[in-house]
């Protein structure tokens, strides 16, 4: 761990409250050589990002050594979320809801899974921010479609760096300009 | 299908459940092959005779004759793959598993097969018992072990089994007790008969791994 300005790896953070599904989806990001945190509901995805349900800045200065990922700068960050919907207790649209109502976490993107191929609760899920919607069993060519979900937060997490200046060095990647114009550049017609 | 090795040390076990004779869905499970073992016994007198070098293995074979075993081993894992992929007892999903086993995880099928086999069996128990019991009428809650033993069929490509657990469901969602009955029966059923096919094949995988190793000692 320390203080890494860029992550070597990404890290997931699955959910699934079935067994089998958890070191099936481990094993395939693990194939994609991500780092995989895997809990069993909802509530042990909240604990572990830090946020548990009450107000976030108190948990974020009370939560102390436990494997925290809530500041991106020093701790392990999390890349992206993927999450089983069929769950007891807090279902992964609930969680899909919560991270996305987060400051600190609504960029993480979300990917949704689910045994049942029902259209109204894919739509759903997608309109509320869900990135992917896959349909059990998870197969190798879904977690391939995860990388250019990955990249993007790479590109967005190094803009939120620059304009905040918190960086010296130059280890960052530098992210291409395409997502910040530059009008002084261009004449005006 | 026999060992060549010590085939006392591995046995498929079966359930409770017996498979009915009378059942006629029921599969023609292969008798085991009858392997003469006398040439290679002849062999084994050769290597003991004085001035006769032959490397023999620890099991007491010679050397090459197990490289060939390996083969054989590698074309019945292979026939009864497809055999089970004919008869729809696995589907693709469980080529996907393979795929994800590798040195890394060198164990990664037989490990979430076995979690599988864990889980189902106390699904089956559950399920038994809530049927069993006269004043059953909780189909909720069969209905949530229902669910949860069609994903996990789903997740390992027990094809027979996950289509069995969804009919099942059906007759639960009608509160059909009868119909849940005849079901559960169906599914210990199929269940036994994927259960003994799956430790064939971790039982002729063993032995293809036994054999490929001491064919190449020297890639260990």
């Amino acid at each position: 761990m320390g203080n890494m300005a860029t992550q070597t790896q990404f890290h997931v953070l699955a959910i699934d409250d079935s067994l089998i599904d958890r070191k099936l989806i481990e094993r395939l990001l693990k194939t994609s050589s991500y780092q995989v945190t895997a809990v069993d509901s909802g509530s042990k995805a909240l604990e572990f990002l830090g946020l548990n349900g009450e107000n976030e800045d108190e948990e974020r200065n009370s939560s102390v050594e436990s494997v925290s990922a809530a500041d991106e700068d020093h701790q392990v960050g999390v890349n992206l979320i993927i999450t089983d919907y069929c769950m007891p207790g807090m279902t992964g649209y609930d969680l899909l809801r919560k991270i996305k109502q987060s400051s600190s976490f609504k960029d993480i993107p979300v990917v949704i899974m689910s045994s049942e191929n029902i259209p109204s609760r894919i739509n759903r899920c997608l309109e509320d921010g869900a990135e992917e919607f896959f349909l059990k069993p998870v197969k190798l060519s879904d977690v391939n479609k995860l990388r250019p979900h990955l990249m993007k937060g790479i590109t967005t997490k190094n803009e939120m760096q620059s304009n905040t200046n918190k960086r010296k060095g130059s280890e960052e990647i530098q992210s291409p300009d395409r997502t910040r114009p530059r009008y002084n550049e261009l004449e005006v017609v | 299908m026999m060992s060549l090795h010590d085939n006392r040390r591995w046995k498929p076990r079966l359930l409770e459940c017996e498979i009915p004779a009378s059942n006629p869905k029921s599969l023609q499970i292969s008798k085991p092959k009858k392997v003469n073992l006398r040439p290679h016994f002849l062999l084994l007198k050769f290597a003991f005779l004085p001035g006769f070098k032959y490397p023999v293995a620890k099991t007491g074979l010679p050397l090459w004759m197990l490289g060939l075993d390996a083969d054989r081993l590698r074309a019945d894992l292979n026939r009864l793959l497809a055999f089970l992929f004919h008869q729809g007892i696995l589907d693709e999903q469980y080529l996907q598993l393979q795929q994800l086993q590798d040195e890394s995880s060198p164990n990664f099928v037989s490990e979430v097969v076995n979690i599988y086999f864990h889980e189902s069996e106390k699904l089956l128990r559950n399920l038994r018992s809530l049927l069993m019991d006269r004043d059953f009428s909780d189909y909720d809650k069969m209905g949530i072990h229902l669910n949860q033993f069609i994903g996990s069929s789903s997740s390992i490509g027990a094809k027979r089994v996950r289509n069995v657990c969804v009919a099942f469901r059906a007759a639960s969602d009608q509160n059909n007790r009868a119909g849940c009955l005849r079901a559960l029966e169906l599914l210990e059923h199929e269940y036994c008969i994927l259960k003994n096919k799956l430790h064939e094949l971790f039982q002729i995988e063993q032995q293809r791994l036994l054999a490929a190793g001491v064919r190449y000692p020297m890639l260990n």
